[in-house]
């Protein structure tokens, strides 16, 4: 632990790729991304941002999925 | 002949409509994005003189339904009764599509499980060695290309030889942790006394250690129905002969 | 049987007690955390790689579609594509297809004549119900050939969802969800089908807004309304090919302003009587896969040309036929339907329309593709009866009846705006499971047709343009 610092999916930069620690959301959202592969110990890429800035495209279990920011900046992650 | 009702299911975009379209020869849309079908569409196809009749649902994550297009696909394959569960995978993301299989296997026995976008999973460069998720699996696993009609006459005959009892699934069934395979063993007598042997007890344990309710309430409601169509039937006939 | 029930109720309430004891929020988490771990363990035997697995070719297309600087300008290029195609390729076949029925309409009158039959038989056969429907296939069947095809080949080659990502920030803004563009890329095909597609958007809340705003993008029914008046009274003054793109440009225009509506209504719709924030929203971006160019072109254009023919005779032949009836029954001095023109006449001129374009809506309310022919059968009605050879002699008529390029525009706008048709709103019954749901869906595009309509036909007439 403390290796490396927590960031938020949504503060990944393109390229990146973050395994992600915890999901800070709950109910029906944190269900549906966890079916989506979300699910802590994966990692993620992050893809690009849509031309307005939100929503930003992930890659996830070898899909492309997109998300807002008012749910990815709740899926924290550790860099590497 | 007999009359045989099979539903197919999948990720959405894995191309259950494609599928659908081959087999029955049907002109369902299909279309490259997740949720194009938002309706169960039947179909029939025959095959070695058994007549097979088809059910295209809509694409589902998980048996966890969000959206109501998701939830008729879920209810289908729950309370459907089919005789055979397809399940669609896409072969170039195959992670995230087992994660249903693996589900709908807890949930019935009679499954098959069709890989398909081979053809694309090849120029990928991703090989599949199916014969080891079959085993892993313990029911068929049939690659194909719905869309270049490839591996369709495997699948059909796959699907009349499982009917048949020629081959025989042993769907593989997930081992969770102690503790959760504690709380399942628990709640699966007291599930098995209410619902009965339709469903499967296991599964339905972890739907409600889920917090599925809506599941075991709608359990009840087809029941409620189930009991009043008997006996409305019943009351019809009496009063049909009373008139007499 | 009561018995049975509350015993069966009470047992499934102890399970539910039983289940909470058990339960606990992380169990879900744990559960699906075991399948992925298993769904990786079976990859990691059973699957291997040879290439790198990425596939790069949709990450570069992504980079131009979903790019910050070509993403929207490409999207509109997209439109106009589509649109231009549609009219250009349509445009010979419309007229080629109206020159054959024109024809065979004078061997029927013969044959008719021939027969000694009377008068009023030929009116509702050949007049009625046989120009009604041969108008309705030939300005929408070409179109909607050409344009099923083509936004079937983009629908499967996996563009539409790459529209979603992008516009989906100003769904956001305006409290929407972001698949509304894909309920919305369905309305051009169909509103009908597209009020259906807006199951796959999970927030109650969010999907009514779906659906309640999806009429203002104008189905293939109203295509044939636009692309014709908008070649006739628009496009004036060009030729050739300048002509088809001037054409292109307003049905875009059009479009565009339906989009604009869209985004107003749902944005005062959050605010006011479906209050709320955005909910969640997750959208799958497929890789890009080349479509089977001819299975996806014949499946898409003979399959719906069919059931456009299907649809044409099902609702333009009885829409035709009482069309015929009504102008040629006699209510004291005049036909029952100029009565009703007559009567729906101060309220048309001051949207700058006339009392015949409002009833040829009221008739089309089961289905737009018959509004423009059913106007015609009425404006026919009144006069000598010309033959209308082209789709070019319409203009005839209709400069005939005093129109000017307000009443082709405010015709466009209403046909963009106003109620979705019968089957439509049968659909939003159906999903929505509510009478004032449905009331409002009828409703509030109406109002907004006439309120644009008035505001543009006075601000005209103030102004002196017309
Ligand atoms: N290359 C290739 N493409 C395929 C194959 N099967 C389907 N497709 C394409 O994949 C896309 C999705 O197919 P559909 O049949 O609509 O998928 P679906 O599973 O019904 O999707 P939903 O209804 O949204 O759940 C379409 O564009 C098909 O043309 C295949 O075997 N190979
Ligand atoms: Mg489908």
């Amino acid at each position: 632990m403390g290796l490396s610092k927590k960031i938020s999916l949504f503060e990944g930069e393109k390229g990146n790729i973050i395994k992600i620690t915890d999901l800070n959301i709950d109910g029906i959202m944190r269900r549906r991304l966890l079916d989506l592969g979300f699910v802590p110990g994966a990692y993620v890429e992050v893809l690009r941002k849509s031309p307005l800035g939100d929503p930003v495209a992930f890659r996830v279990s070898n899909t492309s999925i997109a998300l807002r920011k008012e749910e990815s900046h709740k899926i924290l992650g550790e860099l590497v | 002949m007999s009359n045989f009702r099979i539903a197919l299911c999948g990720n959405p975009n894995t191309g259950k409509s494609t599928l659908f379209n081959a087999l029955t020869g049907l002109k369902q849309h299909t279309g490259n994005w997740a949720g194009k079908t938002v309706e169960m569409k039947k179909g029939v196809y025959t095959y070695k003189n058994d007549q097979y009749e088809i059910v295209d649902l809509p694409g589902t994550y998980s048996l966890y339904s969000n959206s109501l297009d998701e939830e008729i696909a879920r209810d289908f394959i729950v309370f459907g009764n089919p005789d055979i569960t397809i399940v669609i995978l896409d072969a170039t993301a195959l992670e995230r599509n087992l994660n249903l299989a693996l589900q709908v296997l807890e949930m019935t026995n009679r499954v098959i499980i069709c890989i398909n976008l081979i053809d694309e999973a090849e120029k990928l460069g991703i090989n599949i060695n199916e014969k080891l998720l079959m085993r892993r699996l313990g029911v068929p696993v049939i690659k194909i290309s719905a869309r270049n009609k490839t591996g369709i006459p495997m699948l059909l005959d796959t699907v009349s030889r499982v009917i048949s009892g020629v081959i025989q699934c042993t769907p593989f069934q997930i081992e969770y942790d102690e503790e959760t395979e504690r709380k399942i063993k628990i709640l699966e007598p007291m599930i098995d006394r209410i619902v009965g042997h339709d469903i499967s007890a296991r599964w339905l344990s972890l739907r409600l250690l889920d917090g599925d309710r809506q599941l075991f309430e709608q359990i009840e409601e087809r029941k409620a129905r189930n009991r009043e169509v008997l006996i409305n039937g019943a009351t019809f006939h009496k009063t049909k002969t009373g008139i007499k | 049987m009561e018995l049975h029930s509350t015993k069966q109720k009470q047992a499934l309430n102890e399970l539910f007690q039983e289940a909470d004891l058990l339960s606990s929020t992380q169990i879900r988490d744990q559960i699906v955390g075991q399948l992925y771990r298993k769904s990786h363990q079976l990859v990691k035997e059973g699957v291997s790689f040879t290439k790198n697995k990425f596939d790069h070719r949709t990450e570069k297309l992504d980079a131009i579609f979903t790019s910050p600087v070509f993403g929207f300008p490409i999207m509109l290029v997209m439109l106009g594509v589509v649109f231009y195609l549609t009219i250009a390729g349509a445009n010979i076949p419309s007229s080629m297809l109206a020159e054959l029925f024109g024809w065979v309409e004078g061997y029927l009158t013969l044959f008719f004549t021939e027969l000694n039959a009377p008068d009023w038989l030929h009116g509702v056969l050949v007049l009625g119900l046989y120009r009604g429907t041969s108008w309705v296939i030939s300005v929408m069947l070409p179109p909607m050939a050409i344009f099923f095809p083509t936004f079937a080949l983009l629908e499967n080659y996996g563009y539409l969802p790459r529209v979603a990502f992008n516009m989906d920030r100003l769904f956001k803004t305006v409290g929407a969800h972001g698949k509304q563009s894909l309920t919305m890329a369905m309305g051009f095909g169909c509103n009908a089908a597209a009020i259906m597609s807006s199951r796959i958007i999970e927030s109650p809340r969010e999907r009514m807004l779906a659906i309640l705003t999806n009429n203002f993008v104008p189905c293939n029914g109203r295509w044939g309304t636009l692309i014709v008046l908008a070649s006739l009274f628009m496009a004036t003054g060009f030729t050739g090919g300048m002509k088809t793109i001037v054409t292109t440009s307003v049905i875009v225009g059009i479009v565009l302003f339906g989009i604009i509506i869209t985004f107003l209504v749902s944005w005062v719709l959050s605010k006011t009587a479906l209050k709320g924030v955005p909910t969640h929203y997750t959208l799958e971006l497929p890789p890009y896969r080349k479509p089977k160019f001819f299975d996806t072109v014949i499946r898409s254009s003979l399959n719906k040309s069919w059931s456009v023919l299907v649809r044409a005779v099902k609702v333009a032949a009885p829409a035709g036929i009482l069309t015929w009836i009504l102008a040629n029954i006699q209510a004291g001095d005049s036909s029952i339907l100029l009565h009703i023109v007559q009567f729906l006449d101060p309220l048309g001129q001051a949207i700058g329309l006339d009392g015949f374009i409002l009833m040829a809506f009221l008739i089309g309310l089961p289905a737009n593709e018959i509004v423009l022919p059913i106007l015609l059968m009425g404006y026919l009605s009144t006069g000598a009866l010309i033959d209308v050879d082209g789709i070019e002699d319409l203009k005839k008529i209709f400069i005939d009846q005093g129109w000017t390029w307000l009443t082709a525009l405010n015709m466009m706008l209403f046909s963009l705006l106003h109620y979705p048709c019968g089957t439509t709103l049968v659909n939003i019954y159906k999903e929505t499971k509510s009478a004032k749901w449905t009331f409002w869906s009828f409703i509030i595009p109406t109002g907004i047709a006439f309120f644009v309509t008035f505001l543009i036909a006075q601000l005209a007439r103030i102004l002196n343009w017309v």
